[in-house]
């Protein structure tokens, strides 16, 4: 059985749709518009999509295992105006700021997973009081207008593009998406990952088998921080400093994850799919922007797919066992 | 003889071209307990969906009293008298009694609910059936499962059915509690009700029953009295080979002592002196609550001993939590195997490797060839091992949590219900597994209420009672025994 070695869309993992979906949609944006006519579209599309699917990424590892994570906007916004307000456009201050603001995401991901695990308040709960925490002393210490400047050397990897050969002017932001998105598909698949799913579809079990169960959820709050950091430092080099960046963004990662055929309450999804659902829901927006839709029906076209994914889920989960009754089951190899 | 209530004439129902019921007949009569029984996959539970109005037959007729109904609903089927009670309860925990009985059919009176109609009504109808325990005001989510039950049965007894059908009524209770519900099911068919009967345990249906139709394979096996038939019989008619040998031999001398308690106890077991060997198979037995499965989650560290000395291989260890126990080679079945032993949406194949993942992370590595070779070894039937365990019959459910424990090589496994709610077939292959890894060398400490297993399957029986151990019996030793010192009176044989 050689299955393990390759990654296939399964339909038991619900990972199938969105990539049928994201085909479907990068096929549209080729006939929508001409800057889609060639391959450097659509690494644009990538780079713009980059934060999203980091975002998505450390989202999935959280809900895959039973929690959510909705400190991951304000922890951007927090950590776009750290980074402004320390490195105050000094290209001298980048290095130490950069592993400063990883340290951040390290530690409110730690702080997040402690009251989860510890406290046992439900992570709903817990990040959603983070994300009010974080927004609110963002405001305290800004006062609504955040002050000092990025380096360019901050901004390199949010705007800057490294030469290939044959590829050309790849982005900095393509590459360390690529890099997290082949550590979490191998930490997936690695015995580690496969016992956070299970924590998420049953903790009792995992428990009983010996497993570390309130680490292992530690470990998703705190991969979700630390990827929030990372998704912050492209976005600030990107888009810039605003006190706004990182509005709304844990929604429309968890969306993106829940598009992914991720199932909400933990134990099942993939975290390709969930990638897929993150870069879906960017060429989505692209396209509606190209067809002429106003940015204003993006957040209501958001909630329309979050709904529909996941009634979807719901009622695929039930087709799919209609479907399996008493299929004759041939005896293992 | 008596009325037919009900009658199903040749019902054939197949899923997708996969025929799951084959020209099936049943008759329920007034006043006679019926029971359905056939292994796992053999159509109990479609014939018993079709009798309820959730599946139509592809062919074949219901008569109810003589006349031919269809049902679209199963709605239809209530209104017509039928009822179902289901292995899980369907009742709202937070209200009570009479409004779970009345649920969707309130009494109206002056566009207001009537409560006092149908407390009065509830009262009514648990008093005519002798249980006049329960208030019908009472919160349903205090009442023990038991109770709930007859909740259930009243609630389906006051939309007039005339046919009940139960599946598996006793799989959620406790041992004191089937003689309640033995009771109440004698009541019931006494006053004229039609009772289908759905169960695996033999003992049950040799009890209850008047009559017994054997299904297999979706098709009709056999139907006649109960009391023309044994229990090998009847095995046979659902296996549809003899079952010569349901437990195997017990051939070995045990080795040397891999666990040892002494004195060892805690707040739910005290005292307790004993030893289980390499190459034997000690059975716990013992009335539900009196210690028996305290000793299992005592000795893997869910509640720990505080107590006496816990012995391992010669050595005094502590073990504080199941990890300890798992990295000192304790594997442990739980009873609960939905809740307790299988990630559900899980592979086959994540469920077999959890504990090796779980716990022992950077250990012994398998391949994916050793991982097909262990699923073999238990026999797990699947359609890969990618398929999610939910989808798999209790049988083979059962064989992947022990695939799981096998998988990192323990030399002592506690087996806690091994077999509970899967098939004879699959039991028989449980048994011989088992005693297998005894064989190889395994010390195995077994606990069941099914006696005539334990008594099967024991080289050795500890019964427990009121958390200490009243006393050991030898191999083969009579279930009056062991229930003698299980419930305090009686001293039995002493090994």
């Amino acid at each position: 059985m050689n299955s393990r070695l390759k990654w296939r869309p399964r339909l038991t993992d619900g990972t199938a749709p969105v990539l049928v979906v994201l085909a479907v949609l990068l096929v549209a944006l080729a006939f929508a518009g001409p800057a889609y006519s060639e391959p450097a579209g659509y690494l644009a599309l990538l780079k713009r999509a980059a934060p999203l699917v980091i975002l998505a990424i450390g989202q999935y590892l959280v809900i895959v295992s039973g929690g959510f994570d909705l400190s991951v906007g304000s922890l951007v916004t927090a950590e776009v105006v750290i980074a402004a307000r320390l490195i105050n456009g000094d290209d001298g201050n980048t290095v130490w700021v950069v592993a400063l603001l990883l340290g951040f995401g390290v530690l409110v991901g730690l702080v997040n997973g402690l009251i989860t695990t510890r406290l046992l308040v439900p992570s709903f709960i817990v990040t959603l009081g983070m994300l009010l925490v974080l927004d609110g002393a963002v405001f305290l210490w800004t006062g609504g207008a955040p002050r000092g400047a990025l380096s360019e050397s901050f901004r390199v990897p949010g705007r800057g593009s490294l030469e290939i050969p044959v590829l050309g002017q790849v982005p900095w932001s393509v590459l360390i998406l690529l890099v997290v998105l082949v550590g979490a598909v191998l930490f997936m698949r690695g015995g580690t990952g496969r016992t956070l799913i299970a924590v998420g579809d049953n903790e009792n079990a995992v428990r009983l088998a010996g497993g570390r169960v309130d680490r292992l959820r530690l470990l998703a709050f705190v991969s979700s921080g630390l990827l929030a950091a990372l998704a912050a430092i492209l976005l600030a080099g990107f888009a810039g400093v605003s006190a706004q960046v990182g509005r709304g963004l844990e929604f429309r990662a968890i969306t993106a994850v829940v598009l992914g055929g991720v199932l909400l309450g933990g134990g099942r999804g993939s975290v390709v799919a969930a990638a897929a659902g993150a870069l879906s829901l960017e060429a989505l927006f692209s396209l509606l922007k190209l067809v002429g839709v106003s940015g204003a029906l993006e957040s209501a076209v958001q909630g329309v797919i979050i709904i529909a994914a996941v009634a979807y889920a719901a009622h695929g989960a039930g087709l799919r066992q209609k479907l399996r009754i008493r299929k004759p089951a041939p005896a293992l190899p | 003889m008596s009325e037919v209530v009900a009658r199903l004439d040749g019902i054939t129902k197949s899923f997708l071209g996969v025929p799951v019921l084959r020209g099936v007949d049943l008759e329920l009569r007034a006043g006679e307990v019926h029971a359905l029984m056939g292994e796992n996959g053999a159509g109990k539970s479609t014939l018993l969906k079709v009798l309820a109005g959730v599946h139509r037959p592809d062919s074949g007729r219901i008569l109810l009293g003589g006349n031919e109904v269809s049902f679209a609903t199963p709605r239809d089927a209530q209104a017509a008298g039928i009822a179902i009670i289901h292995q899980e309860l369907n009742l709202l925990p937070h209200r009570t009694v009479a409004e779970n009985v009345f649920l969707g059919r309130e009494p109206v009176r002056r566009g207001q609910v009537d409560r006092r109609a149908m407390v009065a009504e509830t009262r009514r109808l648990l008093d005519w059936l002798g249980e006049d325990g329960i208030d019908p005001e009472a919160g349903v989510v205090r009442l023990p499962v038991a109770q709930r039950q007859v909740v259930e049965i009243v609630k389906a007894l006051s939309a007039d059915a005339r046919v009940l059908a139960m599946d598996e009524p006793t799989a959620a209770l406790a041992d004191h509690e089937v003689e309640l519900l033995y009771d109440l099911v004698a009541r019931l068919r006494d006053r004229g009700m039609a009772i289908l009967y759905v169960s695996h345990r033999m003992r049950e249906v040799f009890d209850l029953s008047q009559r017994i139709t054997v299904l297999k394979d979706g098709a009709f096996v056999t139907c006649s009295p109960t009391e023309e038939l044994t229990s090998d019989q009847l095995v046979r008619h659902m296996v549809g080979r003899p079952l010569d040998a349901l437990y195997p031999e017990r051939p070995t001398e045990p080795g040397e002592v891999r666990i040892s308690l002494r004195d060892a106890g805690n707040d739910r077991v005290r005292d307790l002196t004993f030893d289980v060997r390499a190459g034997e198979i000690v059975g716990l037995a013992g009335l539900q609550g009196s210690g028996r499965s305290a000793i299992a989650r005592a000795i893997w560290g869910v509640e720990p001993f505080t107590a006496g000395v816990l012995e391992r291989d010669g050595e005094p260890v502590r073990i504080p939590n199941p990890r300890t126990a798992v990295r000192k080679g304790i594997g442990y079945v739980t009873e609960d195997r939905k809740g307790e032993g299988l990630a559900l949406r899980q592979s086959v194949r994540d469920n077999a490797l959890l504990v090796r993942r779980a716990a022992l992370r950077g250990q012994a590595a398998r391949r994916a060839s050793d991982l097909a070779a262990l699923l073999k070894s238990v026999n797990v039937v699947a359609q890969g091992p990618h398929q999610e365990v939910r989808y798999l019959s209790g049988g083979n459910q059962q064989k992947v949590v022990l695939g799981k424990w096998l998988a990192v090589r323990p030399n002592v496994l506690i087996v806690d219900e091994p077999t509970r709610g899967i098939d004879v077939g699959a039991k028989q292959a449980v048994y011989q597994l088992l005693r297998d890894l005894a064989a190889d060398g395994m010390a195995i400490l077994m606990i069941s209420s099914e006696l005539p297993e334990l008594i099967g399957m024991s080289d050795r029986i500890l019964v427990m009672h009121e958390g200490a151990i009243a006393g050991a019996l030898p191999a083969g030793a009579s279930e009056e025994a062991v229930m003698g010192l299980a419930t305090g009176h009686g001293i039995g044989e002493v090994a």
